[in-house]
């Protein structure tokens, strides 16, 4: 039995009404376990959900109904120690240096300033910034100022780490070079990665498992195991079963995608 | 130097120049105003002698005090009325329209209220001062990205928290624009209520030489207000430079 490292039962979420219309019912009912140490993604249709998803596991946000638990301890709109997120948005705090922006992770950490400058050099070092640690987020380029954030997670030593669409912003090179990087990390940090993408290849690359999202109310309607191994990278692409992932995950999201954008599936 | 400093130097050259031109050639005659250069001795000798020297600290110690407090209670109640959002639509009509109120009209109303002493000036120098930070505080504060309240977030950070180490650090070149404004509307108020009434400080004396065609004193004291001003704007104006360079604005 795998060790369930974020449980969700029954997860829901609706926004108020706003100038007298209806409630939204965003999200949900959502039942999934995520096991210790998994790399999960979730596909789905624009405005399905997925990042009030994320928000939900993070703390940033609080169900309508269901209980998310992390580690066994229910998270209730307050965020859950050990949890790290990278967002889509460029999220370097631009008035501070990249090594200043990596030490923000450890403002609350009681450590001597020598161990926080060590860990901060590390975390450079593991990111490849080390060169850029004076500089600016202004400075740096899109994939470069991702890094600086990832970066700051890391140096958390987070036991889940959320990505929220973390290299939407990125072009196609960079994101499959950043994508060789993550793997990377979450074999060396061990930690459980839970990825939101809209991006089929990318989420058939990364992770073992992956999750397929109605159009709003968004639910679970699909899970692909994709069965890579662990030292996998960028090359997985070229397998025939990479295809097949993308294939499946296509099949099960397009009528959704189709309903997302407003259209019947049987026009298409 | 840049060009744009190069050109401004040569507007304000240009400018001084026409002005002693058109004095010394007497366009302009002695009673109404002395020639720039006269103007700049007249101060030199001031300054030297020393005698207004307590007018000058006393305008400057008030207009400080004035600005520390338009500062301190515009950023902080910009930071309290933000994420209220019923409470900032109530005050907007009231920010967009406050600078139409004649302030000063409320001077002999706070000398009842707070005496005669320098009190009343230092609340008009604030009440001038203090809406302008508020405004461009929450003009600084709307444009926070949210992503960056929420990362700060997930790094365990509360409401004071997060005001002082993140959004108050990311509107600051909006709060700089309010402390710019600041500086000037307390000079001003401060300057403009001693004129008005007080025995003593700048306002008083350029008032004091004015009635009396003083002009050795008048307009070196102007000047002297005018360069204050500028001193203060230019360092404040190099920060903000320096802060938006850093975010790749320059």
């Amino acid at each position: 039995m795998p060790d369930v490292h974020v449980s969700m039962r029954g997860i829901e979420k609706t926004f108020p009404a706003s100038g007298g219309g209806r409630e939204v019912h965003a999200l949900g009912p959502i039942d999934l376990e995520l096991h210790r140490g998994e790399f999960f993604a979730i596909v789905g249709p624009s405005g399905c959900g997925k990042s009030t998803l994320l928000e939900l596991i993070a703390g940033l946000a609080e169900a309508s109904a269901g209980v998310v638990q992390f580690e066994g301890r229910e998270i209730r709109g307050e965020i859950a120690d050990r949890v790290g997120v990278v967002f889509q948005e460029d999220a370097c705090f631009p008035w501070l240096s990249v090594a200043e922006n990596v030490a923000f992770g450890l403002r609350k950490a009681n450590l001597p300033a020598a161990d926080k400058a060590r860990r901060v050099d590390e975390a450079l070092g593991i990111m490849g910034l080390q060169d850029f640690a004076r500089h600016y987020p202004a400075q740096l380029s899109g994939g470069m100022r991702q890094r600086v954030c990832i970066a700051r997670t890391l140096i958390t030593e987070p036991r889940l780490i959320l990505l929220d669409e973390p290299f939407g912003a990125l072009d196609q090179q960079t994101r499959l070079l950043m994508g060789e990087e993550v793997l990377r990390l979450w074999r060396q940090t061990k930690a459980t990665v839970f990825l939101i993408t809209h991006a089929l290849d990318e989420a058939a690359m990364l992770a073992d498992r992956i999750a397929v999202m109605s159009a709003r109310p968004g639910r679970l309607i699909d899970i692909v195991e994709t069965g890579w191994p662990a030292d996998r990278d960028s090359r997985i692409i070229e397998r025939v079963e990479f295809g097949t992932i993308t294939s499946r995950l296509w099949r099960s999201l397009r009528a959704e995608s189709l309903k997302a954008g407003g259209r019947p599936a049987d026009r298409a | 130097m840049s060009r744009v400093t190069i050109y401004r130097i040569l507007v304000i050259a240009a400018a001084i120049g026409i002005l002693e031109l058109l004095c010394l050639i007497g366009t302009i005659d002695r009673i109404t105003m002395q020639a720039p250069h006269l103007i700049a001795r007249d101060l030199a000798a001031i300054l030297v002698a020393g005698k207004l020297n307590g007018a000058i600290a006393k305008t400057l110690t008030n207009a400080s005090v004035a600005f520390v407090l338009a500062l301190t209670v515009g950023i902080a109640t910009a930071v309290a009325i933000h994420g209220y959002r019923a409470l900032r639509e109530t005050l907007d009509p009231l920010f967009a329209t406050y600078y139409a109120i004649p302030v000063f009209g409320f001077y002999p109303l706070l000398i009842i209220l707070l005496g005669l002493g320098d009190a009343p000036q230092i609340m008009i120098a604030f009440m001038l001062g203090v809406v302008a930070v508020i405004v461009n505080t929450l003009n600084g504060l709307d444009r926070v990205p949210n992503v960056l309240k929420k990362t700060a977030r997930i790094h365990g950070m509360g409401r004071l928290d997060l005001a002082f180490t993140v959004t108050l650090p990311y509107a600051a070149p909006h709060v700089l624009t309010g402390v710019k404004l600041a500086v000037a509307y307390s000079l001003i108020g401060i300057v403009g209520a001693e004129f008005i009434m007080s025995r003593g400080g700048m306002g008083y004396e350029i008032s004091f030489a004015f009635t009396n065609f003083d002009n050795a004193t008048m307009y070196p004291l102007i000047v002297l207000i005018l360069l204050v001003s500028i001193t203060a704007n230019t360092l404040l104006s190099l920060w903000e430079k320096m802060l938006l360079t850093r975010r790749g604005y320059s």
